[in-house]
């Protein structure tokens, strides 16, 4: 059979951003990191920042961020991601700063820094993942996990008298002085792929403009964690997360009109 | 903006406030602790924001702070943090993170009494957790010990130059006495802040995004899953350990030529057994004072050599003996060593010193 | 030259800026200077004392047994300090606050009406330096215009107005010392 070589520039209509590697991804299928990884490395090549972007790894699923996305990364101790870019910003404020954490990270050991860091109002972003679930770790109780849900600390389900209720942050953060934007959002279909990366500029362009903090949510699948396809994995996320954590904007002070 | 040098009545903790705007640091991020508060007191008093262009920020923990210093310093930055003895625990978190992915960056602990939360008085009892740290891991920080006002004030220029050259973190090791007493201090001219320009060129490591389409990315991270990979690390960890030992070890040497009988004290207590030796001078004993200036990498040479010619040495610690362990270890049975010691925050007399230090000298 | 220097009495009542302006008349004079007060940093009223150091050469141990100059300013700082005076050494006292007279004869007493010179005055606030004008005119360890050098450092600027009477207190305090006993030399 003969082959025809149709790579050539003019035929381009999707590549992979010129700031993503090539190294493996260690992620599941199915997962929504890859996903929103590249999302970031395409905004950061599209708003020509990445001389004066730092971004802030956490401890879970996407400790290896780095490894990934071809800036300058620092690997913050497990919470603390918001702190080290609070002190990013002040000492770097042209700069962009954002961190990218999940929810175990964000919503749980690192309640305080987090909450201080968005009530500072330092114009930074983060970016946080919810899925529910410790994946690294294997599968335990996040401080997302919703009611009747199964993971390994919880294995016959969480139930408010053993564990408590389910975190929403992102409410709290919207009610802090010092965000000017915070958001919800999910990576389950292509139409929530777009809106999610369209939140994710609004915050970059925030943090550049110095605006205030922003927190843009997306509600994840973990398969892996979850013990599904990730086929079923993103009909899980339809049917049981979003009525937990309805996606929209919870925040935007600003005008984007 | 004043670029000479300026004499002031000082307490130890705002001497340390002052050097930092004059020496060029970029950043200070702290949380409020007795008894070292008149450190960001100072700072937000003093506005550098307003000229040096140095950033000023109280934290919401010393979690917070060291993990500010941290990033800071990673981005090339020249920052600081201070507290005082519970807080440093807290700090301990992120202390080993900091030595492995060889970042720069001042911890000033004021020590306070303990265990817990203790006294608010003058201590010494943190020796063991700023020499072998609370953190995990096989790591050291530098560590100086100041005995005066002036000394804190220029062991921040000094500070500031260790941790930049070895890019390991340093920690002055001050107490709540050198920190509240006044002293006069001559401080030292301003030193500008580094620009963009200067960090990128000294600093070719730092994670900033300067530079980046001419390089490949930078990443500070102390996570590795091959643990063979984790060892080299560890390796050129510990040969720089090495020759920070063979290049940077201080100490001051107060009348021991002649001693018979040698003091080894740091810090405050340093102070106080300073003043034994004059009194006893005058009384015809031949009595000296070696006091660590650096209390890691330790002065064991010095130790050895002297406790290879004395005929007695003594301890002077506001603690339990901590330093102690390190001046057995490195005189090696030369000599016989006493302690004298007090802790939970109770200081020491000269008197004291002199008393006890007479009984040794009389029984030997 | 060194004088090893007691300030005691209540906190408030200005014991330890005292010190903290004879420091800096001190460092005025081109002295070492040390300034140490005993007091818990967070501690507020109850008794406060601060040692002051004056010294030509490098200054030791900052924390002392044995005085050169006591300041008390209350009983119990009277019945502590009075036995760490230095034989030929100078006590000196406000007869308002003290109840049992100091009894050494080998040392220098003087007293000094502060209290009630500063009711006289209807300014509290100038007890101090009339204190220290006192002690500044038995042991002329400093001059009185370093020591108005050093209230232009202490002092916050918008304070500086207050300066020309303090120095007035201080000259005042200078006038009225009267000693009560000189020290017998065995």
């Amino acid at each position: 059979m003969e082959s025809i070589n149709i790579k050539s520039p003019q035929n381009i209509v999707y590549a992979k951003p010129r700031l993503m590697n090539d190294t493996n991804m260690h992620y599941c299928p199915g997962c929504g990191h890859s996903v929103v990884h590249k999302l970031v490395a395409e905004i950061l090549d599209e708003m020509g920042v990445e001389e004066k972007t730092i971004g802030i790894c956490p401890v879970g699923c996407a400790v290896f961020a780095y490894r990934y996305v071809d800036i300058d990364w620092i690997e913050a101790a497990h919470g603390r991601a918001p702190a080290c870019a609070s002190a990013l910003k002040r000492l770097w404020p042209d700069h962009l700063i954002f961190t990218y954490q999940g929810d175990g990270d964000l919503a749980c050991i690192g309640t305080a820094e987090t909450i201080q860091t968005l009530n500072r109002g330092d114009s930074i972003t983060i970016i946080f993942i919810n899925n529910a679930i410790y994946g690294m770790t294997g599968g335990q109780m996040a401080p997302t996990t919703l009611m009747g849900m199964k993971t390994s600390t919880c294995p016959y389900g969480r139930q408010a008298d053993l564990h408590g209720f389910p975190l929403k942050i992102s409410d709290i953060a919207a009610t802090l002085e010092g965000t000017c934007y915070v958001t919800r959002q999910a990576v389950n279909t292509v139409g929530n792929i777009r809106r999610a990366r369209k939140a994710i500029r609004q915050a970059f362009e925030n943090s550049m403009q110095g605006r205030g903090s922003s927190l843009v949510e997306i509600v994840s699948t973990c398969s892996a964690g979850w013990k599904m396809t990730p086929d079923q994995s993103n009909q899980w996320l339809a049917d049981n997360m979003l009525p937990y954590y309805p996606l929209g904007d919870l925040k935007n002070t600003v005008d984007n009109k | 903006m004043q670029t000479d040098n300026e004499t002031l009545l000082l307490k130890g903790n705002e001497a340390i406030a002052h050097a930092a705007i004059r020496y060029g640091f970029d950043g200070f991020f702290g949380y409020p602790i007795t008894p070292q508060s008149e450190i960001l007191e100072t700072l937000s008093l003093l506005r550098p924001w307003e000229t040096t262009g140095m950033v000023v920020l109280q934290s919401e923990s010393e979690v917070a702070s060291i993990n500010m210093i941290y990033a800071g310093g990673s981005s090339g930055k020249c920052v600081l943090t201070s507290s005082s003895s519970i807080g440093i625990s807290l700090m301990q978190e992120v202390i080993p993170y900091m030595a492995i992915c060889e970042i720069p960056g001042l911890i000033v602990s004021v020590q306070r009494g303990g265990p817990g939360l203790g006294t608010i008085q003058p201590s010494q009892s943190d020796y063991y957790q700023a020499v072998y740290g609370g953190g995990n891991g096989d790591y050291h920080v530098l560590v100086l010990a100041p005995s005066s006002v002036q000394e804190s004030c220029d062991m921040v220029g000094l500070a500031k130059e260790l941790m930049m050259k070895w890019r390991t973190p340093v920690m002055i090791l001050s107490d709540g006495s050198i920190g509240q007493m006044m002293e006069k201090c001559v401080l030292p001219p301003y030193t500008p802040r580094r620009t963009d320009e200067e960090i990128r060129r000294e600093c070719p490591w730092a994670t900033n995004g300067l530079g980046l389409k001419g390089r490949k990315p930078n990443v500070s991270t102390s996570l590795e899953l091959d643990q063979n990979l984790m060892e080299q690390r560890n390796h050129a960890l510990q040969a720089k350990y090495m020759r920070i030992k063979q290049e940077e070890v201080r100490a001051e040497h107060y009348m021991t030529e002649d001693a018979e009988l040698v003091i080894v004290a740091f810090g405050s207590a340093a102070r106080v057994a300073m003043g034994t030796v004059d009194e006893m001078r005058e009384h015809g004993h031949r009595i000296g004072l070696l006091r660590p200036i650096t209390l890691w990498p330790f002065p064991d040479q010095d130790i050895l050599t002297l406790a290879s010619r004395v005929k007695q040495m003594v301890v002077v610690e506001l603690n339990e003996g901590q330093m102690l362990r390190d001046v057995e270890w490195a005189a090696r049975f030369r000599c016989p060593i006493s302690f004298i010691g007090h802790c939970g925050g109770v200081t020491i007399t000269p008197d004291e010193i002199t008393h006890k230090v007479g009984a040794l000298l009389s029984q030997g | 030259m060194q004088e090893e220097i007691i300030i005691s009495g209540f906190g408030g009542q200005g014991v330890l800026s005292m010190g903290k302006i004879l420091a800096y008349g001190g460092i005025m004079e081109g002295k070492e200077v040390t300034w140490m007060p005993s007091y818990g940093p967070e501690q507020r009223g109850g008794t406060a004392n601060v040692t002051v150091i004056l010294s030509d050469k490098r200054i030791t141990s900052p924390v002392l047994n044995a005085y050169d100059t006591a300041i008390v300013l209350n009983q119990p700082s009277l019945d502590r300090f009075m036995p760490l005076l230095k034989p030929g050494g100078t006590l000196i006292y406000d007869p308002a606050s003290i109840l049992t007279p100091p009894t050494r004869t080998d040392i220098n007493t003087y007293s000094i009406p502060a209290m009630s010179e500063a009711a006289n005055m209807q300014n509290a606030k100038v007890f101090n330096m009339l204190l220290l004008g006192g002690l500044i005119h038995v042991r002329p360890i400093v001059t009185v215009e370093n020591v108005v050098q050093g209230l232009h450092k202490t002092l916050p600027e918008r304070h500086h107005h207050l300066i020309p009477m303090n120095e007035q207190a201080i000259r005042h305090g200078m006038e009225i010392i009267t000693q009560e006993h000189k020290a017998e030399v065995k």
